[in-house]
């Protein structure tokens, strides 16, 4: 229905900033609750983690988000236009950009199909020389399977496809998980060269300690509910009962 | 040594069926989720056209094989827009059960409009008779089928690799939801993607009409060896339906040589082995778990 209406947001909108609001948002599977009233906020610029143990609703909040998952209540809106019912391809083109937890690496595309698969939403997007110049690595095995790289490149990859894309928001599903502490702070690295390129970041992470190093602020999802929003500095101060709370 | 190069001929040619068919099923599996059980109707409505067109037209072989694989892809685009389009969001099973009602429907509008004999239909001029080279005798049609569905195998795979289509079609048949995550209008390619599947499935019937007995049954036997060579070459596997097309084709030959009414039975030993070896076929994608 509104398919068309989200897809390119106005110059107005644009310049009143990419935020991404999230407002009494309850989601399900099925009978079950998996969601309740989750309120938060990305703005332009900033990265905002989303921490909590498993099942705590991360995945699916990102899922709800992308549009992917559609059983919820409440409104998302980006660029000041609620989402609705938007289909997850209309709210990629009007630029959220996914990584999603298994990095969702095609194997039956190379690397640069991969790459080149997406539609480039903005005009500042990432060109396909800068991802190379970037990511020397993907240039490389540009024409590698996807899936032949390592658990780190693919993770660059997922990134590099949606900086390819123009992406505004990013919502990146647990991008340090089960990888090596180099590759862990290159990511890093990105996320905060993203971070200054004015994109929004919406991260979930399990891993406290690298959540410290890039976010601005932080929300603690505990059963579906955001319990608790602090900022880096309290976040840093409280880590050892936070890892606690979070059975790590 | 002859023997083995005929049976080889014999089973790439009925391979080719198979492979071309699969093919068809693979990506509409793909991109649309839909397990199309009508397949085997559609690879017989190819055959019965081509005898249709011969008998009322007079249109031969050679004006068949473009003309019915067009109709069937019109088909294939009404069936999609008229009845799958509609239960596309529902459990992949209604689905099932809708293509599998299809068939029963079209299976009996040919057996009340043509009866339940086999159609004639003539080998086509220029492809009748023999290859004679020394000792091997190897049939013309049969050298024909095997060259042809692999050149059309091989168009389909130039397509699929190396067009910026493919790619999307590629990439949704992997994984639909993720592509759309990504940016991609999946569904503007659901019609066409079903048309094409079912023109393949129609334009291998076509190429089975000269030797093989065009009746209303012919798709029932088919549908069922087609989900063991899915099976084999990997659910969802563009590549794999086509290996493993080919693979059944020539199992089906040398068992037709060698153990005669085992034939059919070692199609199902290829795809219970398989199975127990890699659960998601030759080249399936294994589950994460």
């Amino acid at each position: 229905m509104s398919e068309r209406a989200t897809a390119q947001p106005t110059a107005t909108e644009r310049a009143s900033g990419d935020v991404l609001a999230v407002e009494s948002l309850s989601a399900w599977y099925g009978e079950a609750r998996v969601l309740t009233d989750v309120s938060l906020a990305v703005q332009p610029g900033e990265v905002v983690t989303l921490v909590g143990r498993n099942g705590a609703g991360k995945t699916t909040l990102l899922r709800s988000i992308m549009g992917l998952h559609r059983h919820v209540e409440g409104t998302i809106s980006w660029g000041g236009r609620e989402l609705g019912k938007a289909s997850p391809d209309a709210r990629a083109k009007a630029g959220i950009g996914w990584v999603p937890d298994d990095r969702g690496i095609y194997a039956s595309l190379s690397v640069a199909e991969n790459l080149t698969l997406p539609p480039v939403v903005n005009k500042d997007a990432w060109t396909l020389e800068q991802v190379y110049e970037q990511f020397p690595v993907l240039h490389e095995r540009r024409d590698f399977p996807g899936t032949k790289l390592s658990g780190g490149e693919q993770q660059m990859l997922a990134m590099a496809r949606v900086l390819r894309m123009g992406s505004r928001l990013l919502l990146l599903d647990e991008p340090s998980e089960g990888l090596a502490p180099v590759i862990v702070q290159r990511i890093g690295e990105i996320i905060r060269q993203i971070k200054a390129q004015g994109v929004a970041v919406l991260l979930v992470e399990q891993n406290v300690k690298f959540a410290s190093t890039v976010a601005d602020r932080h929300y603690l999802l505990a059963q579906g509910r955001v319990v608790e929003s602090l900022d880096n500095d309290a976040f840093q101060s409280r880590t050892t009962e936070l890892l606690e709370y979070l059975g790590m | 040594m002859t023997a083995f190069i005929q049976y080889t001929l014999q089973g790439l040619s009925t391979g080719g069926f198979y492979a071309l068919s699969a093919l068809g099923l693979a990506v509409i599996f793909g991109v649309l989720g839909v397990v199309n059980f009508s397949h085997g109707a559609c690879y017989m409505l190819g055959a019965v056209a081509a005898t249709v067109l011969l008998d009322t037209l007079g249109l031969g072989f050679w004006a068949a094989l473009p003309l019915v694989t067009l109709l069937m892809f019109v088909f294939g685009v009404l069936m999609e827009r008229l009845l799958v389009r509609w239960l596309l969001k529902l459990d992949p099973l209604y689905n099932f059960l809708l293509t599998f009602g299809i068939t029963l429907v079209l299976v009996d509008l040919v057996k009340r409009r043509y009866g339940v004999s086999s159609l004639p239909y003539q080998v086509p001029a220029g492809l009748e008779g023999r290859i004679d080279l020394g000792s091997l005798s190897l049939s013309r049609y049969q050298l024909f089928v095997s060259v042809f569905s692999v050149l059309v195998c091989l168009a389909v795979w130039m397509l699929l690799t190396k067009t910026r289509i493919g790619m999307i079609v590629r990439a949704s048949t992997e994984d639909a939801e993720r592509s759309r995550a990504l940016g991609i209008n999946v569904g503007r390619w659901v019609t066409p993607v079903f048309g094409f599947g079912i023109a393949l499935a129609g334009l291998a019937g076509v190429l089975a009409a000269p030797f093989r007995a065009v009746n209303a049954d012919m798709g029932s036997n088919f549908i069922i060896v087609l989900f063991a060579v899915v099976v084999i070459g990997g659910l969802g596997s563009i590549l794999g339906a086509v290996v493993a097309g080919f693979l059944v084709g020539l199992v089906e030959a040398f068992g037709q040589a060698y153990a005669d009414r085992f034939s059919q039975v070692l199609i199902f030993v290829l795809m219970a082995l398989v199975v127990l070896i890699r659960p998601a076929g030759l080249f399936g994608k294994e589950e994460a778990a």
